[in-house]
């Protein structure tokens, strides 16, 4: 055990955890943000999906260990004060969830890729969220949403 | 507007601090909400009598709806509250909506079958419409007024001569004094501002902010963290395990033998109890457990199919719709066609693994978890902790995902063991391994279909037998061995596919097998659909018909088939289409109260072909939510996609041979076509919508590439790009 102090969300916190705890289980166990989750725990279905410095990440496969102090993560939680992100303002108009359980991750995606491509083609979407699996099969909306998030920010 | 989820001890709290509160219900509630069908484990439901409690209001007027459907993304946050709210006068933006906690007075509460909507049409929106009763009522009297000049709107009770208004809070401690109306009048459907409308739904905004609470988030004070190891080859038994080795790792607390109970068996296994998951995880990669496999290392899907194969010729069980005489029918028919259709074991995977929080305490427990029975769970947690029902609390949570998976109870038994041995509250998560390692699953099957053509090709005999295992036989011990088994033969029996075939013969064979197994979205229906929509199109191609006319053939007493096809026909500008030279598929089915149809458009690449498009008409009567109609069939053509085209679940030497989303990978966004979904408009009563989109799916697209590539696809799963 050692302890670690990691920047979530703006806010420091300092946990005693195994250097190999994934920030999953120490985002959701120790510091009670449970928005991220888990569905794998291999990176293969994207549930888990953070920002570390505004790059999505696989929390399930991030040791704690491996994250600076320096570093800035951002879970769902963080994504916005208010909900009022254009991704979940869009995922809000398109009624994109379903069980909702995977759409955390699918945000935070969708969210870093606006933030590097402001117009994305379909091609760029298909990159950007193809690691995530939803099991409703929410995929069509996802694709509409996103666009639509991006005339949002672009018409501001 | 919240979305939280009522604990037992907090609604008593609403109630203490309500005041005066209007308490309506319906009765006998039992026999108002049961479906048809039921797919919970155990009659935890027996006809009640007494008032349910749907509707709070207090006198500040704050109103509260309790929703007694668990949620799993079909939509029931939405549409049960709609049944109410459409009939009492209030709109969504004025009301908390609550889960039930399993209390016997609210009737059945859990969902299955795609029953929610079509049992609850009628008595939730009598809830709400004997309270709208009562409230006039109370608001006429004080205005010395006609109750026919009142109406409510917006959480008011109106009077139309004067215009003047009392609020529901107002009228609600003289309301609740009156006798609670037995049939209430419904609203006339064209008056609705709710029903039927595309009202978002109220959980989804706290899907994208990561407040919903779901199983998996569920904490409570002094929780421990448990994983279980569960024997790779399945029902194998524990020898012996390193206990002090994995006891002495960091955070431990407990390491001990306990089971698996499913319905038919309770299996061995070990479970690992420590401080944080992440602990019990780690100690679990250092258990060590002998296992005794005898018996069980042979188990293998490749067995189980060759078993299936090797009964082909059999007649099976006949269901008893049997039309003519198929013998003296196929010995008349101037061409016979036959062929064999096969579909895997696959798994529910929701992205949501299996979890359960329970606290055992003494004879009592308290359970928070994400199941599709509220009732059941209380009924099962207390046989099989052998403790009263009413010293068992449920608080039921956001499913992530189940499809049928979180109705099968094992996991909140094993947190119950668990918990019940450390006397301290468990969270108990299986890992994805765990889900896709043990089941249960769709079992597989094979449908062996044959068809007789006249000389002038009309189909004059069909012979549809399905064989392989039966959920009835193994979960629910029913002997199906000698009688077809009756939930096996949705959307191909009578009542179900009423393709005019003047002589016709349906039956089950029953192959068991050792493999747990249960119902999977759309349960039977999503492999039967396969085999017989595909073969009809074989027997449209060989009798040199167009398969859209020769369904519609033998479609011609059935009007709402003959609208939904036609509908279907130019909504995919099918006709057209066709003439051009392009490869549409169709297929049409029916379950669960209402009827699907898709057309697939492929278009042909290299071996194989590539998806354009897929168009879905679906006729499901009247509706609660058009957008969730919609959301929910696309969301079922997916899942069929991915059950058609993704790896299944195979066992060898006992053992599931996929384990995690790498092996056992689904559809992906990148591989989903556009897909376009129409609701066919009538008055007709409530179908479901959970589950009819799914079963037609498949055999449309499996047409198209027929009529792309000349390749027939008979086994799934199978490549898009080197099908047959």
């Amino acid at each position: 055990m050692a302890k670690y102090t990691i920047s979530v969300n703006g806010q420091q916190h300092t946990v005693e955890a195994d250097p190999d705890t994934p920030l999953l289980w120490v985002v959701r166990d120790y510091i009670g943000l449970t928005g991220t989750k888990y569905g794998c725990g291999m990176s293969q279905c994207g549930a888990c999906t953070v920002h570390l410095n505004d790059q999505p990440i696989r929390s399930c496969v991030t040791p704690i260990s491996s994250i600076r102090k320096t570093a800035k993560i951002t879970t769902i939680e963080g994504l916005s004060a208010n909900t009022d992100h254009a991704v979940q303002q869009a995922w809000i108009s398109e009624q994109v969830p379903q069980c909702g359980y995977c759409q955390s991750g699918i945000v935070m995606s969708a969210a870093a890729l606006l933030r590097q491509k402001p117009a994305p083609t379909d091609a760029d979407i298909d990159l950007a969220l193809s690691g995530h699996l939803c099991r409703c099969g929410t995929y069509p909306r996802i694709r509409k949403a996103v666009h639509k998030a991006a005339k949002m920010m672009n018409d501001k | 507007m919240s979305t939280y989820i009522a604990t037992r001890r907090e609604f008593l709290k609403i109630m203490s601090h309500a005041g005066a509160v209007l308490a309506i219900g319906i009765g006998p509630a039992g026999s108002l909400l049961a479906g048809p069908r039921k797919l919970s484990l155990a009659d935890g439901d027996a006809a009640e009598t007494e008032l349910n409690t749907f509707i709070l209001i207090t006198p500040d007027n704050k109103i509260t709806i309790f929703n007694p459907r668990p949620e799993m993304g079909q939509g029931t946050w939405q549409s049960m509250p709609a049944l109410i709210a459409e009939e009492l006068g209030v709109t969504f933006d004025q009301i908390d909506i609550r889960i039930t906690s399993g209390d016997r007075r609210y009737g059945t509460q859990s969902v299955g079958g795609s029953g929610s909507v079509r049992f609850s049409w009628l008595p939730l929106r009598k809830v709400g419409a004997a309270a709208r009763e009562m409230l006039i009522k109370a608001a006429a009297k004080r205005w010395n007024a006609a109750e026919a000049d009142c109406y409510t709107e917006k959480a008011k009770v109106m009077h139309r001569p004067s215009g003047k208004s009392f609020s529901f809070g107002e009228l609600v401690a003289d309301a609740a004094a009156l006798e609670v109306p037995k049939e209430p009048k419904l609203k006339d459907p064209k008056d609705f501002t709710i029903i039927g409308k595309a009202i978002p739904r109220p959980d989804v905004p706290s899907k994208v902010n990561g407040k919903a609470v779901f199983g998996l988030d569920v904490k409570v004070p002094g929780m421990l963290y448990a994983t279980i190891q569960r024997c790779p080859v399945i029902h194998g038994k524990v020898v012996r395990f390193n206990e002090a080795e994995v006891a002495a790792m960091p955070g431990v607390k407990a390491v001990f033998k306990t089971e698996r109970k499913m319905p038919h068996k309770a299996v061995d296994a070990v479970a690992v109890v420590a401080t944080t998951y992440w602990a019990a995880l780690k100690a679990r990669q250092v258990l060590q457990i002998e296992w005794d496999n005898a018996g069980y290392e042979n188990i293998s899907t490749e067995q189980y199919f060759a078993e299936c194969r090797a009964k082909a010729a059999q007649d099976g069980n006949s269901y008893p719709d049997v039309v003519g005489d198929v013998k003296s029918g196929f010995a008349r028919a101037a061409k016979v066609l036959d062929a064999q259709y096969e579909t895997p074991f696959t798994a529910h995977a929701p992205i949501e693994p299996m979890c359960a929080t329970v606290a055992v305490s003494g004879n009592k427990a308290e359970v928070w978890a994400p199941v599709q029975g509220t009732t059941d769970t209380i009924h099962e947690v207390s046989e099989y902790l052998g403790i009263p029902r009413e010293n068992v609390t449920m608080h039921n949570v956001f499913m992530g995902g189940s499809f049928g998976r979180k109705g099968y109870l094992d996991f909140v038994l094993e947190a119950a063991a668990v918990s019940k041995n450390v006397q301290a509250p468990v969270k108990l998560i299986w890992t994805r391994e765990d889900d896709l390692g043990n089941g249960p699953y769709r079992p597989g099957m094979l449908n062996v279909v044959k068809g007789g053509l006249d000389a002038a090709g009309n189909l004059i005999a069909w012979e549809h037998k399905i064989i392989g295992a039966s959920i009835k036989h193994q979960v629910f011990k029913e002997d199906t061995s000698k009688v077809a088994d009756d939930w096996a033969s949705e959307t191909i029996d009578q009542a179900t596919s009423p393709y005019v075939i003047p002589n016709r013969r349906q039956a089950f064979n029953l192959n068991d097998t050792p493999i747990p197994i249960v119902w999977w979205r759309s349960v039977y229906s999503s492999t039967n659909a396969f085999a017989q929509e595909s073969f009809v199109d074989e027997m449209a191609h060989a009798a040199g018909k167009d398969p859209m006319d020769f369904r519609l053939e033998m479609l011609k007493n059935e009007p709402r088939w003959t609208t939904l096809l036609q509908f279907l026909a130019e909504k995919s500008d099918y006709r057209a289409q066709r003439r051009a030279g392009k490869a549409v598929g169709i297929a049409i089915a029916h379950s669960f109260g209402s009827t699907a149809a898709y057309a697939v458009t492929v278009s042909k690449k290299d071996m194989g072909v590539v998806i354009e498009k897929i168009v879905g008409v679906i006729d499901c009567g009247q509706y609660v939510n058009p957008d969730t109609v919609k959301a929910q069939t696309e969301g079922n053509a997916v899942m069929a996609l991915s059950a058609a085209l993704k790896p299944a679940i195979t066992f060898a030497g006992g053992e599931a041979q996929e384990s995690n989303f790498h092996q056992f990978n689904l559809l992906r966004l990148d591989e989903t076509p556009p897909i376009e979904i129409h609701i066919i408009e009538n008055r007709e009563n409530p179908g479901g919508v959970g589950e009819p989109g799914f079963p037609p799916l498949t055999p449309a697209l499996c047409n198209a590439i027929f009529l792309a590539t000349g390749k027939r696809v008979r086994k799934l799963p199978f490549d898009l790009g080197n099908p047959g």
